[in-house]
């Protein structure tokens, strides 16, 4: 399967990532051998089995809904880069 | 100009009424100060994992009996990835594969006639944050505690075709959902939310046109008034042979118009996949029957049931009904005072008067049943007359105060003290000889104003059966 | 004579409760080792002396006080891997985008660990975010293999079975999401299981791919590993896929006894691509379960080929959507270099993250992305679906699979990170097992000629702790433990003590 420079950029995007026009290539190759290599499963018939996400067959596992509330703002705000009036702090995301 | 259809169809958010979130244990009470509603769960803190309150399942699947739908017996969560910083996972846990319902429908009237909106599927997922842009520096702020608030989205089959449609199905829709207790459906509190699909066609066609999708929607107004805008914005493209762009469209309601959101930078591919951290859910056979067996009576029920239970009119019956919490103040008070006409009287005309004065909903009165349910007994038994009755009404309902201490403490009681009263009128005669000079030439209308002068010499609170019978007593003398 | 850190976990936790060695001596010598060690080996991203010396005091109240009586690793120094949050303590993930988190909250596992007396010396490296079979991926740098420090200690979870091997620390805990904790245990001569999947909280796991993770113990013999197993696992509210069992008592499998052990050994697991030395030691393994009155005997297992790539898909799916939380907005690294919020997301992961968690997340965001889903994500559910079929009827015919635990003894630093593939494909004989969510121990079976351990693979079946216990535990009695050579040369410093209380068994 040929992976273009296109995609990587396409994938990268979708990652959040920026890639430079010199990584793209090497990239690419690395991707391209990896997803070829993928592709072996293509050799094993699948038809008819269900795709599994979850190895046991474990169900319905809930919380009852009760409120166990602390105000931890302080807490969750330690980690922030940047916050401001006890809120996470980003660029303007309107224009 | 040809002749086009306008072809809508609906995603409703709304969020469900859990005291706690979705995924985590913190409340979902409204505002707060930011980020004060939060813990480390839903604020997508690494190593943290998401546990689901079997009340949202529930009330999802409350909500997909109560719209017809059929229930997925064995559903599951899915993630959809996007970066947006009200999201601090950076994926919402949503249903894409196995939605808890599908395949719905409700009935909805208009002057048009009555006509089916299918509802192709309910899911549940979790709210994301808000985002406050500050107007003083160059930043947005982000507070969480909307975040996993329990929402599920109801998307309707694209089956209206106008704004009056519209606004019916989201009506009926609300008060559904209100009547199930699912949601609180507060459109300025943002508990229900719609994003409207809108294209246009020519009269006859087939294939759908192009759609676009408006969001922001925050009243029935508005979403009206949304409609029409892109109705005549899309048939204007197509008359000048120019294309309708299938895009996300801002509605500015000020403006009365809308505005195509800033294309994210990348093509939305949002890479769904089955959740790993959440277990998939199977609803029994018992557990279906036990939700059903505690459905409520829902609005349409309820009317008909007025009707003939407490022999109101049919009219009187769909406006009380007409808000879930006007019909619980309807049923809380006859069950105390057994006076249901009195009561949907006191309802349909003072209570509707003063929320149109005080441009209020329903949803926000304030009295208690016992203290209008007082008011009545007080007027039945001739404690206060029915012009105090209304002035310590307007009490009840601003400050809901109790009507007996309040004619109490303001001395409003009903006078009739015969003494008192005859002494009163013959001073309003004796100031009054135009009007008895009228009454004797036969205008029997100068009657009327002496006992309103004899009943404002009282200030409003005397007996009006004896003023009427002692001013005409003393006239006729 | 004999020196404190050579003890076994189990040993000095006796010791301890006997009165014979504090808690604070205990923690003394353990640094003083640490101190002396470390720098050749860098086991640690975090050390956490004064915490341990505080902790060691609130311990040694609590065993005085008559507490902790059934706690066998009572004051016994451990080390966690530096992707188990950790409250108040750093917990980095081995990279530059959490340099600076310190979590709020203990994963439940810590929380465990604090209730049942553990020491907590010290955070160790791994490779970022666990992705690797090296421990080089790590923003801080390698860390090397007690036995040889030209090489690698394995991956992911090589600071936590490198610190075990080179007494830097009684046990430890790791991570397993595809052979991370039994690959570096075999590489470093040490053992380690990682449990059925849903046996340890995940809750405070920082996730690389959640369907698949699952947290571990590391010691220098099963022993050690089976008594903080027992610490660690249960039941926990606060992970969805904690599953719930009946009997987590897995030291009453801490028996000399295999007979009539029926043990399969696939003929996959000793075909192409195998080291020849290595073959022959697990053959040799083979063997002495064999002579202690085992069954054992070689059986087709079908789609072992197909393990290694359903695993990168679905781990490298996951990681994509896991690991998009760290974007510069809530914790961790922030570019200094942005103007809109493009950037921010942009450059504090482009300069965050490594090169390997990089391509994991684009081969994730791939496969996951629209027009490839069904190619790639979903048929290696399919896959995995079919690997876990194959299993289950192996595990009709046999209590526990045996097998080598990689193909190679450890590789020379700086040989596996130039082809990617190369090493994803080293993982054949571990993934398949987290595809399965199978537990599995890896011990010392011998070393090759250059000196390097050889890890021994057994695999048991869902909640099979107690065959693969009871497994290693009879195998250990046939087959010695071995120090690595190179650290009686740095042993003089350290501490000496009386040999009587060492006469426990275990060595």
């Amino acid at each position: 399967m040929k992976i273009t420079e296109d995609t990587i950029q396409y994938v990268a995007a979708l990652a959040k990532l920026s890639v430079t026009e010199g990584e793209k290539k090497k990239i690419a190759k690395d991707l391209e051998d990896i997803l070829d290599y993928m592709e072996i499963m293509n050799q094993l018939d699948t038809e008819g089995v269900e795709p599994m996400s979850h190895v046991l067959p474990v169900k319905n596992i809930f919380r009852e809904d009760v409120v166990i509330n602390e105000n931890n703002r302080e807490e969750l705000l330690k980690n922030a880069p940047k916050q401001k009036d006890g809120s996470f702090a980003v660029p303007k995301t309107v224009e | 100009m040809k002749a086009y259809e306008t072809v809508i169809g609906l995603e409703v958010h709304v969020e469900l009424a859990t005291k706690s979130k979705i995924f985590c244990s913190c409340t979902t009470l409204f505002g707060g100060d930011p980020n004060t509603h939060c813990c480390p769960v839903c604020t997508g803190m690494p190593g943290t994992l998401p546990v689901l309150n079997k009340q949202v399942v529930e009330y999802a699947i409350a909500a997909g009996l109560a719209l017809n739908c059929s229930i997925t017996r064995r559903c599951k969560f899915d993630r959809k990835n996007y970066f947006y910083p009200d999201l601090p996972k950076a994926y919402q846990i949503s249903q894409l594969y196995l939605p808890i319902c599908r395949d719905g429908g409700i009935e909805i009237e208009t002057s048009a006639g009555k006509k089916t909106v299918r509802i192709h599927e309910i899911h549940m997922e979790e709210d994301a944050g808000k985002l406050i842009h500050d107007p003083w520096e160059d930043c947005t702020l982000v507070d969480y505690n909307r975040c996993g608030v329990p929402l599920i989205e109801i998307v309707s089959e694209p089956d209206m075709r106008s704004a009056e449609e519209v606004v019916a199905y989201l009506e009926k829709l609300r008060l559904i959902l209100q009547y199930l207790g699912v949601s609180d459906c507060k459109m300025q509190e943002g508990s229900l939310r719609a994003d409207i699909n809108l294209s246009v066609r020519e009269v006859g066609a087939i294939e759908l046109g192009t759609r676009t999708e408006m969001k922001n929607m925050n009243s029935f107004k508005a979403i009206a008034r949304a409609i029409e805008g892109e109705r005549k914005r899309q048939i204007e493209l197509l008359e000048y042979g120019k294309c309708v762009v299938q895009e996300t469209r801002r509605w500015d309601d000020n403006k009365d118009t809308s505005f195509a959101m800033r294309s994210k930078e990348d093509a939305q591919d949002y890479r769904y996949f089955p959740e790993p951290d959440l277990l998939p859910i199977e609803i029994s056979d018992e557990w279906l029957e036990t939700i059903r067996s505690r459905q409520p009576e829902l609005r349409d029920d309820k009317m008909l049931r007025y009707e003939k239970e407490f022999d109101i009119p049919s009219y009187d019956a769909s406006i009380i009904t007409g808000s879930k919490h006007l019909a619980d103040l309807f049923e809380e008070t006859v069950a105390i005072c057994k006076k249901p006409k009195e009561v949907s009287n006191w309802l349909m005309v003072e209570t509707m008067r003063l929320l149109k004065e005080q441009e209020m909903e329903a949803e926000d009165i304030n009295f208690s049943p016992d203290h209008l349910a007082k008011l009545i007994e007080m007027v039945d038994q001739n404690k206060i007359n029915r012009t105090v009755a209304k002035e310590v009404f307007e009490k009840i309902f601003k400050e809901n105060i109790d009507p007996e201490e309040y004619v109490d403490k303001h001395g409003l009681g009903m006078v009739s003290d015969d003494g008192l009263l005859r002494s009163t009128i013959e001073k309003v005669i004796a100031d009054n000889p135009q009007s008895v000079t009228d009454y004797k030439g036969g205008k029997s209308k100068a009657m009327g104003f002496l006992v309103g002068q004899t009943m404002k010499e009282m200030k409003g609170k005397a007996d009006p059966g004896m003023v009427n019978q002692i001013v005409k007593e003393l006239l006729d003398k | 004579m004999k020196d404190i850190t050579t003890m076994t976990a189990l040993d000095l936790g006796r010791a301890i409760k006997q009165k014979e060695i504090s808690v604070a001596e205990a923690v003394k010598a353990q640094f003083d080792i640490m101190k002396l060690r470390d720098p050749s080996y860098q086991c640690y991203i975090t050390m956490m002396e004064e915490e341990a010396y505080t902790q060691a005091e609130e311990i040694q109240r609590r065993i005085d006080a008559g507490e902790l009586f059934n706690s066998t690793l009572a004051g016994v120094p451990m080390a966690v891997k530096d992707n188990i949050c950790t409250r108040g303590i750093k917990t980095t993930c081995a990279s530059k985008i959490l340099y600076n988190f310190v979590p709020t909250y203990d994963a439940t596992v810590i929380e465990k660990l604090k209730q049942a007396g553990a020491i907590i010396i010290g955070k160790t490296n791994m490779d970022e975010f666990a992705m690797g079979s090296t421990t080089e991926t790590s923003f801080l740098g390698a860390t090397k293999n007690p036995w040889n420090t030209e090489c690698v200690p394995g991956g992911s979870s090589g600071g936590s079975a490198a610190a075990v091997a080179a007494e830097e620390a009684f046990y430890a805990l790791g991570s397993d999401t595809g052979g991370s904790i039994r690959q570096p245990a075999g590489y470093c001569g040490v053992t380690g299981i990682k449990p059925t999947y849903g046996t340890v909280s995940r809750y405070g796991l920082i996730a690389y791919a959640s369907s698949l993770d699952q947290i571990g113990t590391i010691g220098r013999n099963i022993s050690d590993c089976t008594a903080a197993l027992e610490v660690i696992s249960g039941h926990d509210l606060k992970d969805s896929t904690s599953v719930n069992q009946l009997n987590y008592s897995y030291r009453e499998a801490l028996v000399d006894d295999v007979k009539q052990l029926r043990i399969g050994i696939p003929t996959d697991y000793l075909g192409k691509g195998l080291d020849e030395e290595v073959r022959e030691g697990i053959l040799n393994a083979a063997q002495i379960f064999r002579n202690k009155g085992a069954i054992v005997e070689e059986f087709e297992m079908h789609g072992v080929d197909f393990a290694v790539p359903s695993y990168y898909v679905i781990a490298c799916a996951e990681a994509s959507s896991n690991l998009s939380r760290f974007d510069g907005v809530k914790y961790g690294y922030r570019t200094e270099n942005y103007e809109g919020l493009q950037d921010v997301y942009k450059n504090s992961r482009s300069e965050g993250f490594g090169n390997e968690v990089k391509r994991r997340m684009m081969i994730g965001a791939f496969v996951l992305s629209s027009g490839y889903y069904d190619a790639f994500y979903n048929k290696a559910l399919k896959v995995r679906a079919i690997i876990n079929e194959g299993f289950q009827r192996a595990f009709e015919k046999y209590d526990i699979i045996l097998g080598p635990t990689a193909p190679v003894t450890a590789p020379g630093l700086g040989e596996s990170l130039s082809d990617p593939l190369k090493m994803y494909l080293s993982d054949i004989y571990t993934v398949s097992v987290n595809l399965a969510g199978l537990p599995a121990v890896s011990l010392p079976c011998g070393r090759d000629k250059k000196g390097l351990p050889i890890g021994l693979q057994l695999i048991g079946k869902h909640f099979g702790e107690k065959d693969i216990i009871r497994a290693a535990y009879s195998f250990e009695q046939a087959v010695k433990y071995e120090r690595p050579i190179s650290l009686t040369e740095t042993n003089k410093e350290t501490k000496h003590i009386s040999s009587d209380i060492t006469k426990g068994k275990g060595e």
